[in-house]
């Protein structure tokens, strides 16, 4: 057992301070178990979201010396031992108290993105899809939404560095929640207007920065918003299939690598458009 | 004095308190039967502890095994609940999961394939063939999500970190649920014709478990509290494997899935000593010798199914009597072993969450070493008293759904059986409770000074001068429960509990939580303390009253099962003076032909000699 120093925020929405704490902190512990041993003993009422406190629900993001991170899963001994440890709450959301922010801005997104429509079922009842084909859909699906990388998305921040409506983009979480729903292989709805005019798919300029963060190491860039841009650019702005569209009302069909590459052609049939991916 | 018109009030036909599997589900359904429909959850939507769920959903869809049907999953169920589980309720989950795995297909989840492009289905403990549609070891996540994705798009309105304090009542009818924000401590009365109640358990009240902050038996309390039934609750599933070490982590879930895909337990000898466990239930269909169990795994058909597998009462009291016998790891555990079974590659695609956590927390590569895992409190069996097709608790307008609902599951549940039980009752509670409405010939109303003492018992806790940590008390209560109420339990020791408990809850009527009532850790902390000792003291009146050893109940000081308390349930209900009141009555028999089912050999039932003749 080691005694510790930590610096935690706290405050409300009007304003506050970081308040310090020397805490004994005991082999294989976590960021968030020594925030809850400075609850119990220290600081009854410390604000701290958290619930599963193993990674997979997504609900203790905090910025931890700086970086966004889950305190369940930030172990002391990534520190050295005598680094002062400072956590404070994400900074695009606002703080309702302590360490907890307003997320709620992450929901309205999501409610705007036209829900999964199932194709109709196979002629023998069924609704078959193969495992390469899922493969990328189920990288996008294990996001926990834990917000750090919309908290890093500089796009979505306003004058006053929060995420709000008048950046005109979805963030990151919600690009890849598109494409988990335009790469589902069953799916038969079109989200490539939305994209372009709601989603503000060409706000994002690859920083990266969201994919540096994700806990879940999904590819949100390569695997999700830079083919969503393709098939935005696809859409609008290639010239012969505009002029394909406007001559005979079709949409470019392209196969995708994962479809492409394997030999049956018939099971990719039903598999929608996309581009630019090859 | 509090005026209550001035307290925010919410209208709704239906109140879902829970936002988990079951929680939302039953929400998708009343707002389908054109109920307006309310959820309230603790948590943001999208993170109770369905998500923690890692290996999967049991249903009898046959994809990777033919043989497989509703007979042989109702058979499995009801063997692995020891018989005590509700026939009717055993029946209609075996036959319905099938269709509410496909209906969250048809609403964008995307789960594991089979080489045919069908839901694949692994291998679980109890279950006899693959059964468990998964995504990997995040099934949890993916019920959730796409639960959560369809549901936002149906009418229905989310109340997130809303907490539920109270059911409101109508003489004996419910009326509301009065609850308060997180975020700003105020108060909120929801009035309503119904409330379902998806609760969960309340695990909490142990040390090491595999549940969150929210499982502190909010439901089953507030049941107790409005008269309603509660059922079997001395039935408490430690899971066999969860983590031992760092201590911080002691409790967190290892996935069955590690044993289903071919994973085996060794204790600090090397001893592979699950084939000293097998009880004879269970001998006829399991493996004798390493040999058949590795052939198994290979994939032969006639090879009988290792005993890892058993059910997890069975592995986890094993387990128990090894670190017992002084052949446990360093830690006070056994090793659980998956790295010299399959290929890394093959552990990183099947188990990427449980990799991932014992890298991250344990500093320990499941592919290269094994784990040391031991018993963690799970699950409760047990839980509120409900009608097996309407999912209605014995007070009117009040069902409940998921976990805090008892039944199902008997003395003991099987992997994988908990979320199809969420999307199968989940769907019935919905409909019960639409149904219910439809009935109704005068809307029930809130009673004003219900309301009022409700509030006053919540605000005299942040107002009292001095009084008991509340994080202290729930530290008191781990102790108590942890020392007398754990995974093998004797008479003296769980009368030791009861007294204990008695002074606990004296102690937490009296409980102080300094500071605001603005987001709160440490009031909203001293609320669930009341829930959590109820709760634990049901568990432990009920545990001293059956005296047998069944599932997951074992008394030391009466081993074994009993021909005749297998014919009863232990029913607990409020006394007087909020006394926790237990009673062994007599439990329904089942009708012959489910009996017939539940007790053919295998071979007759897959031949058709037994059950044939029902659909």
């Amino acid at each position: 057992m080691a005694k510790r120093s930590f610096r935690v925020w706290r405050g409300n929405s009007e304003g506050g301070e970081f308040e310090s704490f020397e805490v004994d902190v005991d082999p294989g512990m976590v960021v968030l178990d020594v925030l809850h041993r400075i609850q119990t003993h220290d600081a009854n009422d410390l604000a701290i979201r958290w619930n599963c406190k193993a990674g997979k629900c997504g609900s203790c993001s905090m910025e931890i010396n700086g970086k966004p991170r889950l305190s369940c899963m930030t172990r002391m001994n990534s520190f050295t031992d005598d680094e002062t440890i400072t956590v404070q709450p994400l900074k695009t959301f606002p703080v309702i108290k302590d360490l907890v922010t307003d997320v709620s801005w992450n929901y309205q997104q999501n409610r705007k993105i036209k829900p999964f429509t199932p194709k109709p079922l196979e002629a023998d009842g069924t609704r078959r899809m193969y495992q390469e084909d899922v493969d990328r859909v189920q990288e996008f699906r294990k996001c926990i939404e834990c917000y750090l990388c919309q908290d890093v998305c500089h796009v979505l921040r306003d004058r006053d560095g929060k995420a709000t409506e008048s950046s005109g983009f979805v963030g990151p979480r919600f690009m890849i929640r598109v494409a988990s729903l335009e790469m589902h292989p069953l799916d038969a709805e079109d989200r490539i207007p939305e994209l372009r005019k709601e989603y503000g798919s060409g706000l994002c300029n690859i920083t990266r920065c969201c994919t540096e963060v994700c806990p879940e190491h999904i590819g949100i860039t390569d695997n999700g918003i830079i083919p969503m841009k393709e098939r935005v650019v696809d859409r609008y702005f290639d010239p012969i299939a505009m002029l394909g569209r406007k001559l005979f009302g079709i949409r470019r069909r392209t196969k995708s690598r994962s479809e492409g590459s394997r030999s049956e052609g018939s099971r990719s049939e039903g598999s929608k458009s996309e581009g630019g991916e090859s | 004095m509090l005026d209550v018109s001035e307290i925010q009030t919410i209208d709704h036909d239906v109140m879902v308190v829970g936002a988990g599997g079951a929680g939302l589900r039953a929400a998708i359904e009343c707002s389908a039967r054109g109920c307006s429909t309310g959820v309230i959850s603790k948590s943001l939507l999208g993170k109770a502890h369905t998500v923690m769920a890692e290996g999967g959903m049991a249903a009898a869809m046959g994809n990777v095994d033919k043989r497989d049907n509703w007979k042989v999953h109702f058979r499995d169920t009801m063997r692995g609940g020891k018989f005590l589980n509700v026939w009717r309720m055993a029946e209609l989950h075996a036959r319905q999961a099938p269709d509410r795995v496909l209906e969250l297909e048809s609403w964008g989840a995307v789960f594991d394939r089979t080489k045919e492009g069908l839901i694949s289905q692994r291998n679980f403990g109890g279950h006899r063939y693959p059964r468990l549609a998964h995504v990997g070891d995040r099934t949890g996540l993916e019920l959730i999500r796409s639960l959560q994705d369809h549901g936002i798009h149906q009418g229905i309105d989310f109340h997130m970190e809303c907490a539920a304090l109270e059911l409101l009542l109508d003489g004996d009818r419910v009326a509301g649920v009065l609850a308060y924000w997180r975020e700003t401590g105020r108060f909120v009365v929801f009035r309503c014709k119904a409330v379902i109640l998806c609760t969960g358990g309340g695990g909490k009240a142990w040390p090491v478990t595999s549940n969150s902050w929210e499982y502190t038996g909010d439901g089953i309390a507030m049941a107790f509290d409005a008269g309603a039934e509660l059922m079997d609750l001395e039935f408490t599933q430690f899971h066999p494997t969860g983590m031992v070490w760092p201590l911080s982590v002691r409790g967190i879930l290892v996935t069955e899935g590690v044993r289903g895909d071919g994973g085996i337990l060794k204790n600090n000898k090397g001893e592979r000593f699950m084939f000293n466990y097998i009880s004879e239930r269970f001998a006829p269909e399991t493996a004798d010798t390493e040999e058949e169990a590795n052939r198994w795994l290979a994939g032969d058909k006639k090879a009988r199914r290792p005993p890892e597998l058993l059910t997890r009462d069975e592995v986890a009291r094993a387990i128990t009597a090894e670190v017992k016998a002084g052949r446990g790891s360093p830690h006070g555990g056994v090793f659980l072993d998956i790295a010299s079974r399959q290929p890394a590659e093959f552990i990183k695609r099947k188990l990427p969450s449980m990799y991932h956590q014992f890298k991250e927390l344990a500093e320990v590569d499941i592919t290269k070493e094994p784990m040391e895992v031991g018993p963690t409190l799970h699950y409760f069996m047990g839980g509120i008293r409900v009608d097996p097709d309407s999912q209605q608790t014995t007070v009117p307008g009040l069902f409940a759904a998921g976990e805090c609902a008892a039944g199902l599951h008997g003395a003991n549940r099987l992997g994988g059986n908990s979320l199809s039980d969420l999307i199968v009752f989940g769907r019935l509670a919905g409909d019960g409770a639409a149904s219910y409405i439809e009935g109704l010939t005068s809307t029930p109303k809130a009673q004003d000074d219900q309301i009022a003492s409700g509030v006053r018992r919540a605000t005299d806790i942040l107002n009292r001068e001095e009084g008991a940590n509340p994080y202290l008390l729930h530290e008191k209560l781990h102790a108590v429960m942890s020392k007398n109420v754990g995974i093998v339990r004797q008479k003296d020791e769980l009368e030791q509990a009861v007294e204990e408990l008695g002074e606990l809850r004296a102690e937490v009527a009296t409980v102080r939580a300094p500071g605001t009532s603005q987001y709160n850790p440490g009031w909203h902390e001293a609320l669930s303390m009341r829930s959590l000792v109820i709760t634990a003291e049901a568990v432990t009146r009920a545990a001293l009253m059956r005296e047998e050893s069944r599932g997951a109940h074992t008394r030391l000081d009466h081993p074994g099962e009993s021909a005749e308390w297998v014919k009863y349930n232990v029913i607990i209900k409020r006394g007087a003076d909020g006394a926790v009141e237990v009673e062994k009555r007599l439990k329904p028999e089942g009708p012959p032909h489910l009996v017939a089912i539940a007790n053919a050999k295998i071979e007759d039932l897959e031949s058709g000699k037994v059950g044939a003749d029902v659909d």
